[in-house]
Protein backbone atom coordinates (compact mmCIF):
# COMPACT_ATOMS: atom_id res chain seq x y z
CA UNK A 1 0.00 0.00 0.00
CA UNK A 2 2.77 2.40 1.01
CA UNK A 3 4.58 1.48 -2.21
CA UNK A 4 1.54 2.34 -4.30
CA UNK A 5 1.01 5.67 -2.52
CA UNK A 6 4.68 6.57 -2.88
CA UNK A 7 4.59 5.65 -6.55
CA UNK A 8 1.48 7.78 -7.05
CA UNK A 9 3.19 10.71 -5.34
CA UNK A 10 6.21 10.36 -7.63
CA UNK A 11 4.00 10.29 -10.71
CA UNK A 12 2.09 13.35 -9.48
CA UNK A 13 5.33 15.26 -8.87
CA UNK A 14 6.57 14.41 -12.36
CA UNK A 15 3.27 15.53 -13.88
CA UNK A 16 3.34 18.71 -11.79
CA UNK A 17 6.87 19.58 -12.92
CA UNK A 18 5.86 18.81 -16.50
CA UNK A 19 2.88 21.19 -16.35
CA UNK A 20 4.45 24.03 -14.34
CA UNK A 21 8.08 24.38 -15.49
CA UNK A 22 7.33 24.83 -19.23
CA UNK A 23 4.87 27.60 -18.35
CA UNK A 24 7.50 29.29 -16.18
CA UNK A 25 9.96 29.11 -19.07
CA UNK A 26 7.32 30.41 -21.47
CA UNK A 27 6.45 33.36 -19.27
CA UNK A 28 10.14 34.12 -18.71
CA UNK A 29 10.57 34.06 -22.46
CA UNK A 30 7.72 36.56 -22.96
CA UNK A 31 9.18 39.00 -20.49
CA UNK A 32 12.92 38.48 -21.13
CA UNK A 33 12.49 38.78 -24.90
CA UNK A 34 10.35 41.88 -24.44
CA UNK A 35 12.92 43.61 -22.26
CA UNK A 36 15.82 42.61 -24.53
CA UNK A 37 13.88 44.22 -27.38
CA UNK A 38 12.96 47.33 -25.37
CA UNK A 39 9.25 46.64 -25.09
CA UNK A 40 6.95 45.54 -22.28
CA UNK A 41 5.53 42.22 -23.42
CA UNK A 42 2.17 41.00 -22.08
CA UNK A 43 0.93 43.36 -19.33
CA UNK A 44 -2.81 42.85 -18.90
CA UNK A 45 -3.76 39.22 -18.25
CA UNK A 46 -3.85 38.55 -14.50
CA UNK A 47 -3.07 42.15 -13.57
CA UNK A 48 0.55 41.99 -12.38
CA UNK A 49 2.87 42.21 -15.42
CA UNK A 50 0.66 39.84 -17.41
CA UNK A 51 1.59 36.78 -15.35
CA UNK A 52 -1.53 34.90 -16.49
CA UNK A 53 -0.93 35.41 -20.20
CA UNK A 54 -0.14 31.75 -20.88
CA UNK A 55 -3.18 30.61 -18.87
CA UNK A 56 -5.31 32.92 -20.99
CA UNK A 57 -3.66 31.52 -24.12
CA UNK A 58 -4.49 28.01 -22.93
CA UNK A 59 -8.15 28.91 -22.35
CA UNK A 60 -8.29 30.48 -25.82
CA UNK A 61 -6.72 27.41 -27.48
CA UNK A 62 -9.14 25.07 -25.67
CA UNK A 63 -12.14 26.92 -27.10
CA UNK A 64 -11.02 27.00 -30.72
CA UNK A 65 -12.57 24.86 -33.40
CA UNK A 66 -10.61 21.75 -34.35
CA UNK A 67 -9.95 21.68 -38.07
CA UNK A 68 -8.43 18.73 -39.93
CA UNK A 69 -7.73 19.49 -43.62
CA UNK A 70 -9.75 17.37 -46.04
CA UNK A 71 -6.57 16.24 -47.85
CA UNK A 72 -4.73 15.24 -44.66
CA UNK A 73 -4.13 11.74 -43.34
CA UNK A 74 -6.52 12.33 -40.44
CA UNK A 75 -5.35 9.60 -38.03
CA UNK A 76 -1.66 10.48 -38.19
CA UNK A 77 -2.48 14.18 -38.21
CA UNK A 78 -4.44 13.88 -34.96
CA UNK A 79 -1.90 11.60 -33.31
CA UNK A 80 1.17 13.74 -34.05
CA UNK A 81 0.86 16.28 -31.18
CA UNK A 82 0.64 13.47 -28.62
CA UNK A 83 3.74 11.79 -30.07
CA UNK A 84 5.59 15.10 -29.88
CA UNK A 85 4.56 15.87 -26.30
CA UNK A 86 4.43 12.65 -24.25
CA UNK A 87 8.13 11.67 -24.60
CA UNK A 88 9.20 14.80 -22.73
CA UNK A 89 6.93 13.82 -19.84
CA UNK A 90 8.36 10.30 -19.79
CA UNK A 91 11.96 11.59 -19.85
CA UNK A 92 11.36 13.57 -16.65
CA UNK A 93 10.98 10.27 -14.76
CA UNK A 94 14.70 9.55 -14.98
CA UNK A 95 16.09 13.02 -14.21
CA UNK A 96 17.48 13.31 -10.66
CA UNK A 97 16.74 16.56 -8.86
CA UNK A 98 18.59 16.00 -5.59
CA UNK A 99 20.51 13.23 -3.80
CA UNK A 100 18.02 10.36 -3.89
CA UNK A 101 15.36 12.72 -5.23
CA UNK A 102 14.37 11.11 -8.51
CA UNK A 103 11.08 9.64 -9.65
CA UNK A 104 12.83 6.44 -10.72
CA UNK A 105 16.59 5.90 -10.91
CA UNK A 106 17.11 3.80 -14.03
CA UNK A 107 20.34 1.85 -14.54
CA UNK A 108 20.18 2.77 -18.21
CA UNK A 109 19.14 6.35 -17.42
CA UNK A 110 21.28 8.20 -19.96
CA UNK A 111 20.50 5.74 -22.74
CA UNK A 112 16.79 5.80 -21.89
CA UNK A 113 16.66 9.59 -21.87
CA UNK A 114 18.44 10.01 -25.20
CA UNK A 115 16.32 7.31 -26.84
CA UNK A 116 12.98 8.69 -25.61
CA UNK A 117 13.93 12.26 -26.56
CA UNK A 118 14.50 11.01 -30.09
CA UNK A 119 10.86 9.87 -30.24
CA UNK A 120 9.67 13.44 -29.70
CA UNK A 121 11.02 14.52 -33.08
CA UNK A 122 8.84 11.87 -34.74
CA UNK A 123 5.82 14.01 -33.87
CA UNK A 124 7.09 16.80 -36.14
CA UNK A 125 7.84 14.34 -38.93
CA UNK A 126 4.35 12.82 -38.65
CA UNK A 127 2.77 16.27 -38.67
CA UNK A 128 4.84 17.33 -41.67
CA UNK A 129 3.88 14.34 -43.76
CA UNK A 130 0.26 13.88 -42.66
CA UNK A 131 -0.76 17.51 -43.27
CA UNK A 132 -0.59 17.05 -47.07
CA UNK A 133 0.57 20.64 -47.30
CA UNK A 134 3.64 21.81 -49.20
CA UNK A 135 4.89 24.04 -46.40
CA UNK A 136 4.38 21.26 -43.87
CA UNK A 137 6.23 18.79 -46.06
CA UNK A 138 9.18 21.18 -46.46
CA UNK A 139 9.18 21.73 -42.71
CA UNK A 140 9.10 18.01 -42.08
CA UNK A 141 12.01 17.39 -44.48
CA UNK A 142 14.04 20.12 -42.81
CA UNK A 143 13.25 18.57 -39.42
CA UNK A 144 14.50 15.22 -40.69
CA UNK A 145 17.69 16.74 -42.10
CA UNK A 146 18.33 18.53 -38.83
CA UNK A 147 17.68 15.41 -36.78
CA UNK A 148 20.19 13.43 -38.84
CA UNK A 149 22.87 16.09 -38.58
CA UNK A 150 22.57 16.84 -34.88
CA UNK A 151 21.69 13.46 -33.37
CA UNK A 152 25.26 12.23 -33.82
CA UNK A 153 27.13 15.01 -31.94
CA UNK A 154 24.37 14.90 -29.30
CA UNK A 155 24.95 11.18 -28.70
CA UNK A 156 28.73 11.43 -28.81
CA UNK A 157 28.77 14.24 -26.24
CA UNK A 158 26.45 12.24 -23.97
CA UNK A 159 28.65 9.17 -24.36
CA UNK A 160 31.67 11.20 -23.25
CA UNK A 161 30.03 11.82 -19.86
CA UNK A 162 29.14 8.14 -19.55
CA UNK A 163 32.82 7.32 -20.15
CA UNK A 164 33.97 9.82 -17.52
CA UNK A 165 31.52 8.58 -14.88
CA UNK A 166 31.66 4.89 -15.81
CA UNK A 167 27.90 4.55 -15.43
CA UNK A 168 24.74 5.26 -17.39
CA UNK A 169 22.60 5.99 -14.33
CA UNK A 170 21.95 9.72 -14.19
CA UNK A 171 22.12 9.78 -10.38
CA UNK A 172 25.38 7.84 -10.61
CA UNK A 173 26.80 10.38 -13.05
CA UNK A 174 25.99 13.28 -10.72
CA UNK A 175 27.53 11.40 -7.76
CA UNK A 176 30.76 10.86 -9.69
CA UNK A 177 30.90 14.45 -10.87
CA UNK A 178 33.84 16.62 -9.75
CA UNK A 179 34.16 20.39 -10.24
CA UNK A 180 37.17 20.00 -12.55
CA UNK A 181 34.91 18.14 -15.00
CA UNK A 182 33.55 21.58 -15.91
CA UNK A 183 36.80 22.16 -17.75
CA UNK A 184 37.47 18.57 -18.83
CA UNK A 185 33.99 18.13 -20.35
CA UNK A 186 33.55 21.71 -21.54
CA UNK A 187 33.68 20.98 -25.31
CA UNK A 188 31.23 18.12 -24.81
CA UNK A 189 28.91 20.36 -22.81
CA UNK A 190 28.83 23.00 -25.53
CA UNK A 191 28.25 20.38 -28.24
CA UNK A 192 25.48 18.72 -26.21
CA UNK A 193 23.67 21.98 -25.52
CA UNK A 194 23.93 23.32 -29.08
CA UNK A 195 22.92 20.01 -30.67
CA UNK A 196 20.03 19.75 -28.21
CA UNK A 197 18.84 23.22 -29.21
CA UNK A 198 18.95 22.16 -32.82
CA UNK A 199 16.88 19.06 -32.09
CA UNK A 200 14.28 21.20 -30.36
CA UNK A 201 14.26 23.47 -33.42
CA UNK A 202 14.78 26.49 -31.25
CA UNK A 203 16.16 29.69 -32.79
CA UNK A 204 18.78 30.08 -34.24
CA UNK A 205 18.10 26.51 -35.46
CA UNK A 206 14.47 27.12 -36.41
CA UNK A 207 14.74 26.49 -40.15
CA UNK A 208 12.03 23.76 -39.93
CA UNK A 209 9.46 26.24 -38.64
CA UNK A 210 10.88 29.40 -40.26
CA UNK A 211 7.73 31.50 -40.17
CA UNK A 212 8.87 34.04 -42.74
CA UNK A 213 9.40 31.42 -45.46
CA UNK A 214 7.37 28.27 -44.78
CA UNK A 215 4.57 29.72 -42.58
CA UNK A 216 5.08 27.43 -39.58
CA UNK A 217 6.62 24.33 -41.10
CA UNK A 218 5.09 21.06 -39.98
CA UNK A 219 2.57 22.84 -37.74
CA UNK A 220 1.07 25.04 -40.48
CA UNK A 221 -2.27 23.19 -40.66
CA UNK A 222 -2.71 22.84 -36.90
CA UNK A 223 -5.09 24.92 -34.86
CA UNK A 224 -6.60 25.06 -31.41
CA UNK A 225 -5.54 22.59 -28.76
CA UNK A 226 -3.41 20.39 -31.01
CA UNK A 227 -1.31 23.41 -31.93
CA UNK A 228 -1.06 24.29 -28.23
CA UNK A 229 0.21 20.76 -27.50
CA UNK A 230 3.02 21.27 -30.02
CA UNK A 231 3.94 24.56 -28.34
CA UNK A 232 3.87 22.87 -24.93
CA UNK A 233 6.15 20.17 -26.34
CA UNK A 234 8.66 22.82 -27.39
CA UNK A 235 8.80 24.37 -23.92
CA UNK A 236 8.82 21.00 -22.17
CA UNK A 237 11.72 20.16 -24.49
CA UNK A 238 13.61 23.24 -23.30
CA UNK A 239 13.10 22.18 -19.68
CA UNK A 240 14.26 18.63 -20.40
CA UNK A 241 17.33 19.74 -22.37
CA UNK A 242 18.39 22.25 -19.71
CA UNK A 243 17.81 19.75 -16.90
CA UNK A 244 19.84 17.13 -18.77
CA UNK A 245 22.70 19.53 -19.45
CA UNK A 246 22.64 20.43 -15.76
CA UNK A 247 22.70 16.80 -14.66
CA UNK A 248 25.36 15.64 -17.14
CA UNK A 249 27.73 18.59 -17.30
CA UNK A 250 27.04 21.10 -14.52
CA UNK A 251 27.00 18.71 -11.59
CA UNK A 252 23.24 18.63 -10.95
CA UNK A 253 22.63 19.01 -7.23
CA UNK A 254 26.27 19.79 -6.31
CA UNK A 255 26.65 23.10 -4.50
CA UNK A 256 26.74 24.43 -0.94
CA UNK A 257 24.42 22.43 1.39
CA UNK A 258 23.82 19.87 -1.36
CA UNK A 259 22.35 17.40 1.14
CA UNK A 260 19.38 19.59 1.97
CA UNK A 261 19.29 22.15 -0.86
CA UNK A 262 20.37 19.92 -3.76
CA UNK A 263 17.01 20.17 -5.53
CA UNK A 264 17.29 23.96 -5.45
CA UNK A 265 20.69 23.88 -7.13
CA UNK A 266 19.36 21.64 -9.90
CA UNK A 267 16.42 23.97 -10.40
CA UNK A 268 18.56 27.12 -10.41
CA UNK A 269 21.05 25.68 -12.91
CA UNK A 270 18.21 24.47 -15.13
CA UNK A 271 16.52 27.86 -15.11
CA UNK A 272 19.76 29.72 -15.82
CA UNK A 273 20.27 27.47 -18.87
CA UNK A 274 16.67 28.07 -19.93
CA UNK A 275 17.41 31.78 -19.78
CA UNK A 276 20.45 31.20 -22.02
CA UNK A 277 18.13 29.41 -24.50
CA UNK A 278 15.90 32.50 -24.59
CA UNK A 279 18.91 34.79 -24.80
CA UNK A 280 20.25 32.89 -27.82
CA UNK A 281 16.87 33.23 -29.52
CA UNK A 282 16.98 36.99 -29.19
CA UNK A 283 20.68 37.32 -30.10
CA UNK A 284 21.24 35.23 -33.22
CA UNK A 285 19.66 35.34 -36.68
CA UNK A 286 18.31 32.10 -38.08
CA UNK A 287 20.93 29.82 -39.65
CA UNK A 288 20.49 28.97 -43.33
CA UNK A 289 20.08 25.28 -44.15
CA UNK A 290 23.65 24.89 -45.47
CA UNK A 291 25.15 26.81 -42.54
CA UNK A 292 23.17 24.55 -40.25
CA UNK A 293 24.53 21.39 -41.82
CA UNK A 294 28.07 22.78 -41.90
CA UNK A 295 27.98 23.72 -38.22
CA UNK A 296 27.08 20.16 -37.34
CA UNK A 297 29.32 18.10 -39.64
CA UNK A 298 32.36 20.39 -39.70
CA UNK A 299 32.03 21.89 -36.24
CA UNK A 300 30.19 19.85 -33.65
CA UNK A 301 31.01 16.31 -34.85
CA UNK A 302 34.82 16.82 -34.93
CA UNK A 303 34.73 18.56 -31.54
CA UNK A 304 32.63 15.72 -30.10
CA UNK A 305 35.09 13.14 -31.46
CA UNK A 306 38.03 15.05 -29.95
CA UNK A 307 36.16 15.20 -26.65
CA UNK A 308 35.72 11.40 -26.75
CA UNK A 309 39.46 10.96 -27.32
CA UNK A 310 40.30 13.40 -24.53
CA UNK A 311 37.89 11.74 -22.10
CA UNK A 312 39.24 8.30 -22.94
CA UNK A 313 42.90 9.24 -22.47
CA UNK A 314 42.37 11.17 -19.22
CA UNK A 315 40.09 8.49 -17.78
CA UNK A 316 42.61 5.70 -18.46
CA UNK A 317 45.45 7.84 -17.03
CA UNK A 318 43.69 8.62 -13.73
CA UNK A 319 42.35 5.12 -13.03
CA UNK B 1 10.27 -3.11 -6.65
CA UNK B 2 13.96 -2.81 -7.36
CA UNK B 3 14.42 -5.46 -9.99
CA UNK B 4 15.02 -4.50 -13.62
CA UNK B 5 11.41 -4.65 -14.80
CA UNK B 6 10.11 -3.17 -11.55
CA UNK B 7 12.16 -0.05 -12.29
CA UNK B 8 10.26 0.42 -15.51
CA UNK B 9 6.81 -0.04 -13.95
CA UNK B 10 6.80 3.62 -12.97
CA UNK B 11 7.89 4.58 -16.49
CA UNK B 12 4.87 2.68 -17.83
CA UNK B 13 2.57 4.42 -15.36
CA UNK B 14 3.90 7.85 -16.37
CA UNK B 15 3.42 6.93 -20.03
CA UNK B 16 -0.21 6.05 -19.27
CA UNK B 17 -0.62 9.30 -17.34
CA UNK B 18 0.74 11.18 -20.36
CA UNK B 19 -1.68 9.46 -22.73
CA UNK B 20 -4.62 10.15 -20.41
CA UNK B 21 -3.52 13.78 -20.00
CA UNK B 22 -3.66 14.31 -23.76
CA UNK B 23 -6.95 12.39 -24.00
CA UNK B 24 -8.52 14.41 -21.18
CA UNK B 25 -7.36 17.69 -22.72
CA UNK B 26 -8.80 16.77 -26.12
CA UNK B 27 -12.08 15.58 -24.54
CA UNK B 28 -12.43 18.87 -22.68
CA UNK B 29 -11.64 20.61 -25.94
CA UNK B 30 -14.41 18.62 -27.66
CA UNK B 31 -16.93 19.82 -25.07
CA UNK B 32 -15.81 23.45 -25.15
CA UNK B 33 -15.22 24.13 -28.81
CA UNK B 34 -17.75 25.15 -31.41
CA UNK B 35 -18.25 23.00 -34.48
CA UNK B 36 -19.23 24.74 -37.68
CA UNK B 37 -17.81 22.67 -40.52
CA UNK B 38 -17.55 24.23 -43.95
CA UNK B 39 -15.71 22.88 -47.00
CA UNK B 40 -13.71 26.09 -47.34
CA UNK B 41 -12.16 25.62 -43.90
CA UNK B 42 -10.88 22.19 -44.76
CA UNK B 43 -8.95 23.13 -47.88
CA UNK B 44 -5.18 22.92 -47.72
CA UNK B 45 -3.56 26.21 -46.71
CA UNK B 46 -1.60 27.81 -49.48
CA UNK B 47 -1.47 31.50 -48.60
CA UNK B 48 -5.12 32.07 -49.47
CA UNK B 49 -5.21 30.88 -53.07
CA UNK B 50 -6.64 27.51 -54.10
CA UNK B 51 -4.08 24.75 -53.58
CA UNK B 52 -2.13 23.72 -56.66
CA UNK B 53 -1.47 20.00 -57.17
CA UNK B 54 -0.89 17.64 -54.29
CA UNK B 55 0.81 18.28 -50.96
CA UNK B 56 2.73 15.02 -51.06
CA UNK B 57 5.69 15.68 -53.31
CA UNK B 58 8.40 13.17 -54.10
CA UNK B 59 11.92 13.94 -53.03
CA UNK B 60 15.12 13.09 -54.82
CA UNK B 61 16.27 9.47 -54.44
CA UNK B 62 19.86 10.51 -53.67
CA UNK B 63 18.77 11.62 -50.21
CA UNK B 64 18.63 7.97 -49.18
CA UNK B 65 22.39 8.23 -48.64
CA UNK B 66 21.79 10.59 -45.73
CA UNK B 67 19.27 8.19 -44.23
CA UNK B 68 21.88 5.42 -44.49
CA UNK B 69 24.54 7.59 -42.85
CA UNK B 70 22.16 8.34 -40.03
CA UNK B 71 21.32 4.68 -39.43
CA UNK B 72 25.01 3.73 -39.43
CA UNK B 73 25.89 6.41 -36.89
CA UNK B 74 22.88 5.65 -34.73
CA UNK B 75 23.79 1.96 -34.58
CA UNK B 76 27.40 2.92 -33.79
CA UNK B 77 26.19 5.06 -30.94
CA UNK B 78 24.17 2.20 -29.41
CA UNK B 79 27.34 0.14 -29.10
CA UNK B 80 29.24 3.10 -27.72
CA UNK B 81 27.17 3.37 -24.54
CA UNK B 82 27.71 -0.07 -22.96
CA UNK B 83 31.40 0.18 -23.89
CA UNK B 84 31.66 3.59 -22.24
CA UNK B 85 30.77 2.20 -18.81
CA UNK B 86 33.46 -0.47 -18.69
CA UNK B 87 36.35 0.72 -20.85
CA UNK B 88 38.39 2.01 -17.91
CA UNK B 89 37.70 -1.00 -15.69
CA UNK B 90 40.78 -2.79 -14.24
CA UNK B 91 42.45 -4.94 -16.89
CA UNK B 92 41.03 -3.05 -19.87
CA UNK B 93 42.75 0.35 -19.88
CA UNK B 94 45.26 0.55 -22.72
CA UNK B 95 43.68 -2.09 -24.98
CA UNK B 96 40.24 -0.52 -25.01
CA UNK B 97 41.79 2.89 -25.44
CA UNK B 98 43.56 1.68 -28.59
CA UNK B 99 40.26 0.22 -29.79
CA UNK B 100 38.59 3.55 -29.18
CA UNK B 101 41.13 5.29 -31.39
CA UNK B 102 40.51 2.73 -34.13
CA UNK B 103 36.77 3.48 -33.86
CA UNK B 104 37.30 7.23 -33.83
CA UNK B 105 39.74 6.84 -36.73
CA UNK B 106 37.12 5.11 -38.87
CA UNK B 107 34.55 7.83 -38.23
CA UNK B 108 37.08 10.62 -38.72
CA UNK B 109 38.38 9.17 -42.01
CA UNK B 110 34.80 8.77 -43.25
CA UNK B 111 34.02 12.31 -42.32
CA UNK B 112 37.22 13.65 -43.90
CA UNK B 113 36.48 11.70 -47.09
CA UNK B 114 32.99 13.21 -47.27
CA UNK B 115 34.42 16.65 -46.53
CA UNK B 116 37.14 16.44 -49.21
CA UNK B 117 34.65 15.05 -51.71
CA UNK B 118 32.55 18.15 -51.22
CA UNK B 119 29.49 16.37 -49.87
CA UNK B 120 29.32 18.84 -47.00
CA UNK B 121 29.35 21.98 -49.13
CA UNK B 122 26.25 23.34 -50.75
CA UNK B 123 25.96 23.24 -54.52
Amino acid sequence: MIDVLEGALRVLLVLGAFLVLPLVVGQTEHKAMAHMQSRLGPMYAGGFHGWAQLVADGVKFAQKEDIVPAAADATVFKLAPAVALIPYLVVLVAIPVGPGLVAQDLDLGLFFVVAVMGVGVLGSLMAGWASANKFSLLGGLRTAAQLMAYELPFLLAAASVAMAAGTLSLSGIVQQWQPWWLLWQLPGAVVFFVAGLAELQRPPFDMPVADSEIIFGAYTEYTGLRFALFLLAEYAGIVVLCALTTVLFLGGWHGPYAESLGWLWTLIKTMVLAFVVIWLRVSYPRLREDQLQRLSWQGLVPVALLQLALTGVVEVLIT
Amino acid sequence: MHDFYGDYALVGVVLLVGVSFVTAALTANRLLRPSAPAPGKRTTYECGVDPVGEGWAQSHIRYYVFAYLYVIFAVDAIYLFPWATVFAAPGYGATTLAEMFVFLGFIAVGLLYAWRKGVLTWT
